[in-house]
C-alpha cells in the first residue's frame, strides 16, 4: 500500500464568531478573528489517498482523477469565497479550520461515488494549513 | 523512536506504459507522458525506527544512514534519466509510487544490517505531490 498526497492551495475569507455567544464573549474567544468584516487566508489543503498502485500504471490513483474530484467537490465551492456568507454549512457552524476540515471531509466522501463508481473510498486523510504556521489534520 | 533523514536528487523520467496506447497514456499520465521526458527535484525522507542504545544514546549513527542513502539511492538516481539508466524502470513506469517502493527495496536490507528498521520512505516529486510507502508488511 502506498499513500499518495497532493496539495491544493485556495484562498477564502471568514469571520470566527458564534451566533450562540455575545459579542463580548466572541471577542474573548476569537480575538481579532472575530472582527466584524472578516479577513482571509491562503489555505493549502492536502488530500491523501491510500491503495495498492495499479500494476500497469504504477499509480495509486491517476493524478487527473484526483484533481477533478478535489476540484469539483471542494475547490469550486470554497476558493475565493467568504465562508460564512457563501457556504451554507457555515451559516451556523463557525468556520474554524477544524470545522472547514470536517466539512471538506464530508464533501469529498459524498462526491466519491460519482467520481469513482463501484470503488470503495480510499481517502486516507486530510491536512489543512490555514497559514504557514498553523495546520490541522484529520 | 523514529528518525528521519532527508536527501535530494534530480532526475528525469517519462510516465507511460508500453501496454497502453499513446492516447490512453496521455489520458492517464497527461504531460508526464511526453516522450522526451522531463525532470523533477525529488526529495526523499527516509524514516527508521529502533531502540535508543543505553550507552551511546542513539538509535543508529546518522553518518551511517547518510552514507547508505548516498550509496544506495543518490549515486544511483541523481542526474539520471530513470527510464534508461536505473533498473527496474526500463520496464516499470517510474511513478512516484514505484520510485518510493524501489528506494525501500534498496535501503531495507542495509538498515536492517545497521540494527534498525526502515519505517517509511516519503518521496516528494514536487512541492505539490508526495507519496509514502511503509513496506509490503504494512499492508
Amino acid at each position: 500500500m502506498t499513500t499518495l498526497t497532493k496539495r491544493y492551495p485556495f484562498c477564502a475569507s471568514h469571520r470566527l464568531c458564534s451566533g450562540l455567544l455575545s459579542a463580548e464573549r466572541n471577542r474573548q474567544i476569537f480575538g481579532k478573528c472575530a472582527n466584524p468584516h472578516g479577513h482571509g487566508h491562503n489555505y493549502t489543503l492536502e488530500v491523501s489517498v491510500r491503495g495498492e498502485p495499479d500494476p500497469t500504471s504504477g499509480m495509486t490513483m491517476p493524478r487527473g482523477a484526483l484533481d477533478r474530484w478535489v476540484q469539483s467537490a471542494v475547490l469550486e465551492r470554497i476558493d475565493h469565497r467568504h465562508l460564512n456568507s457563501e457556504i451554507p454549512e457555515f451559516e451556523r457552524l463557525v468556520p474554524t479550520s477544524e470545522n472547514v476540515l470536517l466539512v471538506v471531509d464530508a464533501w469529498l466522501r459524498a462526491a466519491w461515488p460519482e467520481h469513482f463508481p463501484g470503488q470503495r473510498i480510499r481517502l486516507a486523510g486530510l491536512r489543512l494549513e490555514e497559514t504557514p504556521r498553523n495546520s490541522f489534520r484529520c | 523512536m523514529l528518525i528521519t533523514r532527508k536527501a535530494e536528487f534530480s532526475a528525469s523520467h517519462v510516465c507511460s506504459s508500453p501496454s497502453l496506447s499513446a492516447e490512453e497514456n496521455l489520458r492517464l499520465f497527461g504531460a508526464e507522458s511526453r516522450p522526451h521526458g522531463h525532470g523533477h527535484n525529488y526529495v526523499v525522507e527516509v524514516t527508521v525506527s529502533g531502540d535508543v542504545d543505553a550507552v551511546h544514546g542513539m538509535v543508529l549513527d546518522l553518518k551511517d544512514l547518510k552514507q547508505v542513502i548516498r550509496e544506495r539511492v543518490l549515486d544511483v538516481y541523481d542526474h539520471r534519466f530513470l527510464n534508461r539508466e536505473v533498473a527496474p524502470f526500463e520496464r516499470v513506469v517510474p511513478t512516484a509510487e514505484n520510485i518510493a517502493q524501489d528506494i525501500w527495496r534498496r535501503l531495507d536490507p542495509a538498515i536492517d544490517a545497521m540494527g534498525a528498521s526502515l519505517h517509511s520512505v516519503r518521496l516528494h516529486e514536487s512541492g505539490e505531490l508526495f507519496v509514502e510507502y511503509r513496506g509490503a508488511a504494512a499492508g
